[in-house]
């Protein structure tokens, strides 16, 4: 990653402006021609580093009020086939492995899950666990009781050098 | 609450924005395919209004944490009684963008991401050292989830 990417993710992170051409916007800002910035963010695309390009929904406010964290237990050797597994299912917004933590934190798969009630999400959190079937050593659920603070990412500007 | 063209641009455009000069005019192009008949002002508009009524927080990219430096999610179990000023602390950091409370033994939860690693490392032991708690860190090792945005009304 270099300066200029940096830049770009710095000046659109918190969102393109709602204006008619939001590149030429942005490239102004930057100081850089609007072609490069579309072609550099391209790039970044194709690349994985933007995942995607769109509306950011608020999931509580349009109405999915239950989201779940899913977190799983599964042997490590089968970790990367039952999380495409999971990843794959249109419930789950992030499927990610992560390190256990024992002995309080058994679980090393983890799935958020999201339904328009506690109910709705149980009946997902059932799919998962047929799914996984015999291979899941154990599972909980960690319902979100309050959100304390969300926003984009934040990339702090880079100091001159 | 929702209009059908709200519901519609919700669908649709939570990836695959146009990478084009004037995208917002494009959206209205492909919508209209759709059997709507709106203009670019009017989509504008649209996703103006979703965002001023918190419906959305942006319209705009969506980088991935690991490629622009370091990020971890990691979890505090804090004494019911001190979830507050806890909290407080931990949200007082810039570098944590999402924090939870969540019902469970360990029952904080926050996403920290900076420019490097170590700038995450040093915020982890800033939150250790400011609340007197042990913070559980727990960095992504894979992402096996293809973010395609999140299904609404298909």
């Amino acid at each position: 990653m270099d300066d200029l990417d940096r830049k770009i993710i710095t000046a659109t992170q918190s969102g393109l402006p709602l204006v008619k051409e939001p590149y030429q916007a942005i490239a102004q800002q930057l100081d850089i021609a609007p072609d490069l910035l579309k072609q550099r963010m391209r790039v970044m695309l194709e690349e994985g580093k933007i995942r995607r390009i769109g509306a950011v929904p608020n999931h509580y406010k349009l109405g999915y009020t239950a989201n779940a964290m899913s977190v799983w237990n599964v042997p490590d050797e089968m970790i990367k086939e039952l999380g495409q597994q999971l990843g794959a299912l249109s419930f789950v917004s992030h499927c990610y492995e992560r390190p256990r933590f024992l002995p309080e934190w058994p679980y090393n798969l983890f799935a958020m899950l999201h339904g328009k009630s506690k109910d709705e999400v149980a009946e997902k959190v059932q799919e998962v666990a047929t799914l996984l079937g015999e291979h899941c050593a154990g599972y909980e659920l960690l319902y979100s009781k309050q959100i304390l603070k969300k926003t984009g990412l934040r990339l702090k500007e880079l100091s001159p050098k | 609450m929702l209009t059908q063209l709200e519901k519609q641009l919700l669908n649709d455009y939570q990836q695959g924005m146009p990478l084009v000069s004037e995208p917002y005019s494009e959206i209205a192009r492909e919508i209209n395919l759709k059997g709507f008949s709106v203009t670019e002002q009017e989509i504008i508009e649209c996703f103006s209004s979703l965002k001023e009524r918190g419906m959305i927080s942006r319209v705009g990219p969506v980088f991935q944490p690991k490629s622009v430096g370091g990020s971890t999610l990691a979890a505090i179990a804090v004494p019911t009684n001190r979830m507050d000023e806890v909290a407080n602390i931990v949200s007082s950091f810039s570098q944590v963008n999402h924090n939870y409370e969540r019902e469970h033994q360990f029952n904080l939860w926050f996403v920290v991401t900076a420019s490097s690693q170590n700038e995450v490392e040093q915020v982890l032991k800033e939150i250790e050292q400011q609340t007197g708690l042990h913070v559980m860190n727990l960095p992504m090792e894979h992402d096996y989830h293809i973010d395609l945005g999140f299904p609404l009304w298909c």
